[in-house]
């Protein structure tokens, strides 16, 4: 595909007078060499057809970008494939080398390409039609009309082209004329464009930030990073960027369908009621929906998920709180199915977890494993299973909250340890095995998932983006076309170009053929 | 706000039944047009008359097949009370209306007759497969999918498949007419092929035709993807992301982009150019069943 074409290479040499000896290899000439390749049109349609192949492991493997849990099951359950791809960079297709200078030699070959075009195509536009070829007869349409002077006057091929939006230059016995300037103009805008788009996704991402926050209603979280659950700067984000704000979760509703059986229970709407409140501002309060972000100074706010948080009371032996408040559980299917962990480092006794299921409304498989049957809550339940041992909080490492490292400790309630898991209803109490004390579910609360974002760079992207789509219009639906036209001894020559193929160029020269004719 | 929708799954049933019927039309019509052209290959004059009439009754049928069709899609959608493409099964029943109108309506501006077997072969398939394969009852729309981009951009991206599906199978007679193997053949079963192509027109008419259809195609698919990361922005926190269908989508662009440039290109234009296409329309219908049915990504809506 990239051998090149022994007909191209016979062109340039022909150029030369003198037979070349010995190939030119200094350096200068070898990077004008490839200079030339490089900016060639075949250049930049093996590299486009290069950046879809080279595009498509990005769809076969998990990303880091997309789906970062996706790569970490990939690694747990094929560990040695999995070092092998992600030393080629295919968990980072986009962002790989390969793919980024594919794409960069693609842009680098576009600028070497356009810009002198800009100035060529400049001057056509100031300068007059060009002068007609010595043989018009070489055209791809072309009438010579015999003896014709009697018949066909210049002028009114003057006339009809001038209304067709020719540029006319008339000349004694001879006519000039182009249109189609459009096409070109069209071509540039695009490409140049398609470098604005470039240039302002990568500074825009450069620039930004994004950031997630589950929030239980009540709860306020205020946008720096310590008030994120994770938060992921561009390569040249500013915290002074970050306008100051706060964020309350007043309240969080799902709707259902009841009404159609086809649809029964599927959620059709879900609605985060926020209060937000920037600094020497007064609060106000607003409403997220999944298609609708608020818009703050300097950030949007998502709603991206949601779920249940049931609210926990864990009492010691003696009746002591040791732990209150609502507890988020991780969603496991679509009908709410949610597990949550409980750490409770501060009982008096021996510290414990819990690792426990959350039904909103429980059902039973034909297993007899329990479910849930519908995402709203109809009879909630929780069952919990109780671990015992050193939760390794103390340890000063960083741990999850959303997992329990089971592995040390011993399971006193559910599982293989014999005693019943613990099952709850809403508002009922349990005693914890062991002695450990009791366990109440007090209530539900719901959660919001909200993703926080910043990227300047958006809305050049869309003015840019908007501009290729412009320039793509033009370009394409627009001829560009030359006509000549000159008296000779043998009678009245006609002849047209076009600048791609162009099936109906023999047309136009019949139509001038007929708006010449004298009437009689 | 879209706690008032009520389904009409009756109504629904009743559409499929009208597609159904639509569906029987164009078989027809595939069938009569089928014997049109191995007619006209295998006639020694130039023109046959009963290939023409013949010709003139499929073509009749697919008009005939298009409203009944239009008909079929529209009871789909005021039975969901939506637009008609939410799932799989829908954006087949809608895709294959617009291909069929778009082909009926180009056929005023072009005389492009002779790919009528090819178009109304490729519709039944669709169509019979969205029936036995994809179907599913009416259903509500998703709150992602709550959106007036839903209106926007599937229907731009369905009209420009139609466009590069009409390129397609010009390329593809063109790649037909080219083949080494049909023009040297002897085999019977080639030689009748080989005939059919000698009715169809000259290499170069075929590449101007699939060419306009493909630049219209490319305009609407670059539109696609703009529409597509304005609502991903709104709904999805960012406006392009490299989701599975995000990345296919640009494959598909970055494809036809190679083309155009190719048909400017001495050496690739024609036979290459050609292929180009193909590839192109195989990463469309690559993109619409196994990403929609097998890829893990944001775009799960096949409804299945």
């Amino acid at each position: 595909m990239s051998s090149p074409q022994p007909s191209e290479k016979y062109v340039v040499r022909k150029e030369y007078s003198e037979p070349i000896e010995a190939p030119d290899l200094s350096f200068k000439s070898w990077l004008r060499w490839i200079w030339r390749q490089l900016t060639s049109m075949r250049i930049a349609l093996i590299l486009l057809l290069l950046l879809a192949l080279a595009a498509i492991p990005g769809s076969l493997y998990p990303q880091r970008s997309a789906d970062p849990n996706g790569v970490i099951l990939y690694f747990k359950n094929n560990p040695g494939l999995a070092a092998w791809l992600d030393g080629l960079q295919l968990f980072d297709v986009y962002s790989s080398s390969w793919f980024s200078s594919i794409y960069l030699l693609l842009f680098i070959s576009l600028i070497g390409c356009v810009i002198p075009r800009v100035g060529v195509h400049y001057k056509a536009l100031i300068a007059p039609p060009p002068e007609p070829p010595t043989s018009l007869s070489r055209l791809p349409a072309y009438k010579l009309l015999a003896n014709s002077e009697k018949h066909y006057k210049l002028s009114k091929a003057e006339q009809y082209l001038k209304s067709k939006r020719f540029r006319v230059v008339a000349e004694k016995g001879s006519i000039r004329a182009e249109k189609g300037y459009i096409r070109e103009t069209g071509n540039l805008l695009f490409h140049t464009s398609l470098i604005g788009v470039l240039i302002s996704v990568g500074l825009g991402g450069a620039l930004s930030y994004s950031a997630q926050r589950v929030l239980v209603e009540g709860e306020t979280f205020v946008n720096n990073e310590a008030g994120f659950d994770s938060f992921t700067p561009g390569l040249l984000y500013d915290s002074k960027n970050l306008t100051p704000f706060s964020m309350t979760l007043d309240k969080f509703s799902t709707t259902y369908d009841y009404k159609n059986p086809n649809n029964y229970g599927r959620p059709l709407d879900f609605i985060a009621t926020v209060t937000s409140k920037l600094a020497h501002h007064n609060p106000t309060q607003a409403i997220i929906r999944v298609n609708e972000p608020l818009q703050l100074p300097n950030s949007k706010v998502y709603l991206t998920g949601n779920g249940y948080a049931p609210v926990i009371v864990l009492r010691d032996a003696d009746g002591t709180v040791s732990f209150s408040g609502p507890v988020v559980f991780l969603p496991q299917d679509s009908n709410l199915t949610s597990l949550g962990v409980i750490k409770n480092p501060d009982a008096k006794t021996k510290q414990y977890g819990i690792l426990a299921f959350f039904y909103p409304t429980p059902a039973k498989l034909k297993t007899g494993a329990l479910t849930s049957g519908h995402p709203d809550i109809h009879f909630p339940l929780l069952t919990m299973n109780v671990y015992v041992g050193n939760l390794g909080l103390d340890s000063g490492i960083a741990s999850n909250a959303f997992d329990l490292q089971t592995h040390g400790l011993k399971q006193v309630a559910g599982g293989k340890s014999k005693v019943k898991a613990i099952e709850l209803k809403g508002g009922q109490i349990a005693e914890l095995p062991n002695g450990l004390g009791t366990v109440e579910f007090k209530g539900i609360k719901r959660f919001a998932s909200l993703d926080i974002t910043y990227n300047p760079g958006e809305l050049y992207v869309l003015l840019f983006a908007i501009l290729t789509f412009l320039g793509l219009i033009m370009m394409l639906i627009t001829p560009r076309r030359r006509v000549w036209i000159r008296k000779t001894p043998e009678g009245i020559e006609v002849g047209a170009l076009a600048k791609t193929r162009d099936e109906s160029l023999p047309k136009l020269v019949k139509e001038i053929r007929k708006a010449m004719k004298k009437k009689d | 706000m879209n706690s008032t929708v009520v389904l009409n799954p009756e109504l629904a049933t009743l559409s499929r039944i009208v597609v159904l019927a639509a569906l029987t039309l164009y078989s027809i019509a595939f069938l009569i047009l089928t014997v049109a052209l191995t007619r006209r290959a295998g006639a020694k004059k130039a023109k046959d008359a009963l290939a023409n009439k013949l010709e003139l009754v499929g073509i009749s049928l697919m008009t005939l097949g298009v409203v009944v069709h239009g008909i079929g899609v529209l009871t789909r959608g005021i039975a969901a009370q939506r637009v008609p493409w939410a799932n799989m099964y829908e954006f087949s029943i809608t895709g294959s209306f617009v291909v069929t109108a778009i082909y009926l309506l180009a056929l005023i501006w072009r005389d492009i007759r002779f790919i009528a077997t090819f178009v109304s072969g490729f519709v039944v398939l669709i169509i019979g497969w969205a029936n036995t394969r994809f179907y599913v009852q009416v259903e509500s729309l998703m709150p992602a999918l709550q959106d007036y981009w839903l209106v926007i951009h599937v229907s731009v991206a369905i009209l420009a498949t139609a466009f590069f599906m009409i390129g397609a199978a010009l390329a593809a007679a063109l790649l037909m007419k080219e083949s080494k193997f049909i023009n040297n053949s002897k085999l019977k079963g080639v030689k009748i092929i080989r005939n059919v192509l000698n009715v169809f027109p000259k290499t170069e008419k075929l590449e101007k035709q699939s060419y306009q259809f493909n630049i219209i195609g490319f305009i609407l698919w670059t539109f696609t993807l703009i529409a597509g990361a304005i609502w991903a922005d709104k709904a999805w926190h960012r406006f392009w992301g490299w989701d599975t269908k995000e990345v296919w989508t640009f494959i598909i662009w970055t494809i036809y982009a190679a083309y155009l440039h190719a048909t400017a290109t001495r050496g690739w234009d024609g036979k290459r150019a050609a292929w180009l296409t193909m590839i192109g329309f195989t990463a469309i219908l690559f993109n619409f069943t196994i990403v929609n049915l097998y890829f893990k990504g944001l775009h799960v809506y096949s409804g299945l």
